[in-house]
Order: C-alpha cells, then sequence, then structure tokens
C-alpha cells in the first residue's frame, strides 16, 4: 500500500481517472438505454465499441495517417478529429444495429426466454472480436498521434492536458445531448413509454420494433464517441479491447443504477476517478479487484444501484 | 402436481415419451448399453467410414475426450445454479479456478505448503473441494440480496477478482504457474495407470465422476430442495411467501455448483499436471454458460450435450485447413455463429427441459402480433 503515493498524485490521478471515466460512462450507456427498454444485458455491446475503434484508425489510415505520422496543425486536427468521431459513430451505430436484427430481433419475435438473448449476444460478441482477432493476427494497431496530450493550465500541482479537457467536456456535451434527447423529444417519449410498458406503448401507437432499434442506435453512437476518445487516450487498440473496457462499462452503468441515464454517468466517472486511486494505492494490476470489491459493497447497501433503476420513471 | 406431469411426459411423442412408456428392465438395458458406449468412446475411431468423421485431428482423440468431460462437469454445475435455481452466474470459472490451485498449493512442489503438506492428489481432492464450496458460499452470502443481472456483474467480477489474484500474488504464481501437479493415483500391471501420453484413462475417470455427479443431482432434483429451486426460480417471492427458505437453498445451489465446478477444477489439475493464471480466462465461463444454455437450461441432457458441443466443435475444428487457411483459427469466430445459429432455431435450447418447455408454449400465445 502506497498512502503517500496517493496523497502526492491526488489531483493527476483524479484528473486522469475522470477522464477514463468520462469514456467508461459514453459506453455504459448503451448497456443502459438497451437494459432500460428490453431488460436485457446486451453482450455485444463491446463488440459495437470495438468496431468503432478500429473504424477511426480506418478513416484515419485513408487520410495517410499512420502511428508514426507527425501531429498536425490545429485546423488539421479538428478536421481529423471530427472524421475519427464520424466513422467511428457510422461504424459503431450499424453494428449495434446489425446486432440486434441479427441476435435480438429474431428471439423477439418467437418471445423466447430472457437467457436466449444472453446467448445470441455472447454469440456476436465471439463472432465479431474473433474475427477481428485473426484479421488482425491478434496484434494491436498503435493509434496516429491526432491530439498530442499538451499541458493545458494547473490548478495547485494538477496538471490538465488539452486531451484530458477534451475527453470530459464532449462525454458530458453528448450526455446532455442524450439526456435532452430522451426527455425532451418526441422519439424520447415513445422510448420511455416502452420502458415503462411496453404493451401499453404498443396500444397507444408507439412502433415498438422501431423504438428497439432507435435504442441499439443510440448506444452505438455514444459507443462511437467512446471509441475515438479510447484511441485518442490508450494510443492502441486490440481485438479484447471492447472486452475489457466493457466489463468496467456494465460494471458502471450497474453501480449507478442500470437503465438509468444519470446514473451510467454518475457511476461511469466514479469508477473511473476510483480505479485512478485503486492504481495509485495498490498497483495498476489490483485496479479491477479493487473496483469489483467496491461494487459489491455499494450493492450490498444499495441492491438496484445509486440512482436506481429508472429509464421508464424518469421524471415526465 | 408430479402425477399428472409424468402422465404429459409419458403422452408425449418422442425418444423421451417411448423411454418414459417403457417398463422398468428395458430402461435399465437402454441405459446399461448407453454407459457402454459412452466407455467405449475413446475407440470411436475404430469404427469403418464413420470414426475418422468422429474422431479429432489436430488433438489426439482420447484428449480431446477428456476435455469434453471436464467441460461437461462444468456444465453440469452450472445447469445447478443457472438452470435450477435460475441465478445467472457469469463467473463460474472462479469456481473451476479455486479447485485447480486448491490442489496445486496442496502439492506441486512449487507451491509454499510443499514442505507442509506435498500431498499426493487424492488426499489433496477434499480439501480442495470443501475450499471451493467455502469459495461458494463466501460468493452466495453477500450477493443472496441480488437480483438478476445485478448477480451477473457481482459473479463476474468474482472471477475476475480470482483471476487478478492468480496473476498478481506472488504465492499463486501468476504465469509461471505450478508445475508437477502429481496425477492420480492406481497401478496396473506394474506401470501407473494415469500417465503422460494415455489419456483414455482420464476420460474414464471423469466419465465416472459424470455419472455419480448426475446421480447426486437427479437425487436432489426430485427432492425439497430440487423443488425449492424451481420456486426460487419461477418467482421468488412467491416462493417465500410459501415458506420456502429462499436464502437457505439460493446458497445451497450455489455450494453444489460450486463444488461440481471445482471437481472439474481439480480433475484437469491431476490430468494437465500444470497450471498458470491464462488458464482461467473469463471467456471460459461465458463458453460455459452459453453450452448450459445451448443444451437447453434446467435439464441435464441438455447440458451434457451443450458442455460436450462447446468443447468439441473448437477441438474438431483443430487441424482442418481450407485451401491455405487453418480453420482453427476461426474456431471461436464460427462458434459464435453457430451459438446463434441455434438458439434462433430452438431458443428453448437443444433438449428443453419439459417444464421449460410448457412454460414456453405459454409464452408463445401471449405473444402480440407485431
Amino acid at each position: 500500500m502506497d498512502f503517500s503515493g496517493l496523497i502526492n498524485d491526488f489531483g493527476p490521478l483524479t484528473v486522469s481517472g475522470l477522464a477514463q471515466g468520462a469514456i467508461i460512462a459514453l459506453f455504459a450507456l448503451g448497456y443502459t438505454l438497451v437494459y432500460g427498454v428490453l431488460r436485457l444485458i446486451n453482450f455485444a455491446h463491446s463488440e459495437v465499441f470495438l468496431m468503432g475503434t478500429y473504424a477511426c484508425l480506418f478513416v484515419w489510415g485513408l487520410f495517410g495517417l499512420d502511428q508514426n505520422s507527425a501531429a498536425p496543425s490545429v485546423g488539421l486536427m479538428l478536421l481529423y478529429l471530427v472524421i475519427g468521431l464520424v466513422g467511428a459513430i457510422i461504424a459503431s451505430g450499424a453494428t449495434a444495429l446489425a446486432v440486434e436484427l441479427v441476435a435480438y430481433r429474431p428471439l423477439r419475435r418467437r418471445n423466447a426466454p430472457p437467457l436466449a438473448f444472453l446467448i445470441t449476444a455472447i454469440g456476436a460478441s465471439l463472432f465479431i472480436s474473433e474475427l477481428t482477432g485473426v484479421l488482425t493476427h491478434r496484434n494491436q494497431k498503435g493509434v496516429p498521434p491526432v491530439i498530442q496530450a499538451k499541458p493545458l493550465f494547473t490548478i495547485g500541482d494538477t496538471t490538465v492536458t488539452n486531451l484530458q479537457l477534451l475527453i470530459i467536456v464532449l462525454a458530458l456535451v453528448m450526455m446532455f445531448l442524450l439526456d435532452r434527447f430522451i426527455n425532451g423529444s418526441r422519439l424520447g417519449r415513445g422510448i420511455r413509454a416502452v420502458a415503462q410498458n411496453p404493451d401499453s406503448a404498443a396500444l397507444m401507437g408507439v412502433n415498438k420494433s422501431r423504438v428497439i432499434g432507435l435504442v441499439f442506435l443510440l448506444g452505438g453512437l455514444m459507443a462511437g464517441v467512446a471509441a475515438v476518445m479510447y484511441n485518442l487516450k490508450i494510443g492502441v487498440t486490440r481485438y479484447d479491447a471492447g472486452f475489457l473496457l466493457g466489463i468496467d462499462a456494465f460494471a458502471a452503468a450497474v453501480l449507478g443504477g442500470i437503465g438509468n441515464l444519470r446514473g451510467a454517468l454518475l457511476g461511469g466517472l466514479l469508477l473511473g476517478v476510483l480505479q485512478a486511486y485503486a492504481a495509485g494505492l495498490f498497483g495498476s494490476q489490483w485496479l479491477h479487484a479493487a473496483s469489483f470489491v467496491l461494487l459489491v459493497v455499494i450493492l450490498l447497501f444499495r441492491p438496484t444501484g445509486l440512482l436506481g433503476e429508472s429509464l421508464g420513471r424518469a421524471r415526465a | 402436481m408430479s402425477v399428472s406431469e409424468k402422465a404429459t411426459f409419458r403422452s408425449s411423442g418422442g425418444v423421451r415419451g417411448w423411454f418414459g412408456r417403457q417398463p422398468v428392465w428395458v430402461r435399465g438395458v437402454v441405459v446399461a448399453v448407453a454407459l457402454v458406449l459412452a466407455f467405449l468412446l475413446p475407440y470411436a475411431g475404430d469404427i469403418p467410414l464413420l470414426g475418422p468423421q468422429i474422431v479429432t485431428e489436430g488433438i489426439d482423440w482420447p484428449s480431446a475426450l477428456f476435455n469434453m468431460s471436464y467441460y461437461v462437469l462444468l456444465a453440469l454445475g452450472l445447469n445447478v445454479v443457472v438452470g435450477y435455481a435460475g441465478l445467472l452466474d457469469l463467473g463460474y470459472v472462479g469456481f473451476f479456478a479455486v479447485g485447480a490451485y486448491g490442489t496445486a498449493l496442496l502439492t506441486s512442489p512449487d507451491s509454499v505448503l510443499y514442505a507442509d503438506t506435498g500431498w499426493k492428489w487424492l488426499m489433496a481432492v477434499p480439501v480442495a473441494l470443501a475450499l471451493t464450496m467455502v469459495a461458494g458460499l463466501i460468493l452466495g452470502w453477500p450477493t443472496l440480496r441480488l437480483r438478476g443481472d445485478y448477480l451477473a456483474i457481482v459473479t463476474l467480477g468474482f472471477a475476475e477478482i480470482i483471476r487478478i489474484f492468480a496473476t498478481s500474488t506472488t504465492t499463486l504464481r501468476g504465469d509461471r504457474g505450478f508445475a508437477s501437479i502429481p496425477h492420480p493415483p492406481g497401478e496396473w500391471g506394474g506401470k501407473p495407470i494415469f500417465g503422460v501420453t494415455d489419456a483414455v484413462p482420464y476420460f474414464w475417470l471423469g466419465l465416472v465422476v459424470i455419472i455419480l455427479v448426475i446421480l447426486g443431482v437427479r437425487n436432489l432434483d426430485r427432492s425439497r430442495v430440487g423443488r425449492s429451486w424451481l420456486a426460487i426460480r419461477e418467482d421468488e417471492e412467491a416462493a417465500e411467501i410459501m415458506g420456502v427458505r429462499t436464502i437457505k437453498y439460493k446458497l445451497w445451489a450455489f455450494a453444489i455448483g460450486a463444488f461440481i465446478g471445482g471437481l472439474g477444477g481439480v480433475l484437469f489439475a491431476g490430468e494437465q499436471g500444470f497450471i498458470n493464471s491464462q488458464t482461467f480466462v473469463l471467456q471460459f465461463s461465458i463458453l460455459v454458460l452459453a453450452g448450459v444454455v445451448m443444451g437447453g437450461s434446467g435439464n441435464m441432457a441438455g447440458a451434457i450435450l451443450g458442455g460436450a458441443l462447446i468443447s468439441y466443435i473448437p477441438d474438431r475444428l483443430r487441424g482442418i485447413s481450407l485451401g491455405d487457411t487453418d480453420l482453427y483459427e476461426y474456431r471461436f469466430a464460427l462458434f459464435g455463429a453457430v451459438i446463434i445459429i441455434i438458439m434462433v432455431l430452438r431458443p428453448q435450447g437443444l433438449i428443453p427441459s419439459r417444464r421449460r418447455a410448457m412454460e414456453l408454449k405459454d409464452r408463445e400465445k401471449e405473444v402480440a402480433p407485431q
């Protein structure tokens, strides 16, 4: 145990934890959205994220960027960022919809038991990640230095880099947009209605299939944004990147209360920060163990997560 | 309840309906023949024409059979937790790991305990199994209040924690692992039965254990314990109100599931002679869960078939090449596709539990037109 390390690095650990947590939170939204509406864990969501990371690299590759290229100027940097985001969002959204069509819709038609959905999602997840693994020879792929982390400003002895700030702000903006969409728009009202009671919603003229497709798509979009930020922060991606971060994201969704959008944000940020502290205190190999112990302790006292489950019961 | 159910079972068509209508001696003969055939499986390659199609090419057939036997054990154990009690456990590999590590710690010369213990394999078995049951209780106790998906994430975390412990602590040796774990005892004609080259005795040992487990679980399922599990699975609140002690029986499910998983681990350690932290990845327990549900959750025949398939399909693909690509590389990708196809075509599993199948029929009537 390294208490002095934790106390000395408290500021930097907090900031890097928040950045990691922001990525986890966006990723966790996909789990929470699907769970809120279907009451099912979308196991294949980790691969939705994975496709985002590779699509982003692919698009940057089209522009001749690889991990050895020089850092671009500010204008180009923004352009690349937007292009990468668009590419990742399209790929992740398409993957999410494909998963819905192949692994979920046929079972829903037959009113299969919930476990069957879990298994088809596991099958889809295995298929995508293993195919990626074989096609990339299980090597990791480096990310071009589109954004170089530069210290932006300092609070006390804590330096915040432009990358960390970008990640946190972008995540908050995406969260805000999603929250407005779900709680403020007509389509969002449809989603909340189906989450509350699918049959009544169908009787009231909500197209259930379309709402479910929309929910998968929204989760995919958020995962796409998370994928680009992950690329920029971590600098490499691999065929199992989605699976490993997916466990964190799922834990974050449960921590905040699965099915609850704001819970996902809270859970993600909390988990990111706590993992950073745990890494500082015990060493980075214990980071996941610490976060799971914490999860168990919190669930003991609040069995439905910090904010409770409530996509359907969201404020009217 | 049981009387009317038996009646519907006997009057139903198919193989199981026929089997249920036969007199006791016919059933006995059928079971005996099936057992003999199971024990003769290592020689399946000698069947003309059909044999070479069945046996694996890239891995020798008895070894593949032994792999299948511990997968089947794990599937049977997980079936108790998921299929009978309805508790979604995503970290079942944790118990497998506890069983294997328990054996290794007590027997391997690499263990810190070796000076004090250094036991034979057979002596380590009961201690390792007791350890896994305790692990099951430790996992079960704090998670009893959780339901469904919350339980899933906590069990997943439990397996992760065990893996992290195995990777990061010096006592459990991480990647270096434990070597020279002794094999099971026994001699035949001056030579040890359980050697290094021939996997057939291991398969037979696994088969014997499987049969004992089947008998044990079948009796449990027909007892008060089994009825309580069923009640908990169908409606926990209602069960509690009717006087079923849900906490006690959920703990039982966890402990028994853990025990069977530990058996798999103990056998595995005894055959391999070497384990390290790479063996117990999380994908493993997800694979076993896929096997249980694919075969038919809540039905032992289904769990056995599913467990055998998740081990057989990848092993069968080993060493086969199409053009210049080795299918073994694609085994898990293909496996993922196969899982989806099976579940879409038969959402209730390959050999569904009778009761589950009836429930599903009920549900299908409730489907609102889309």
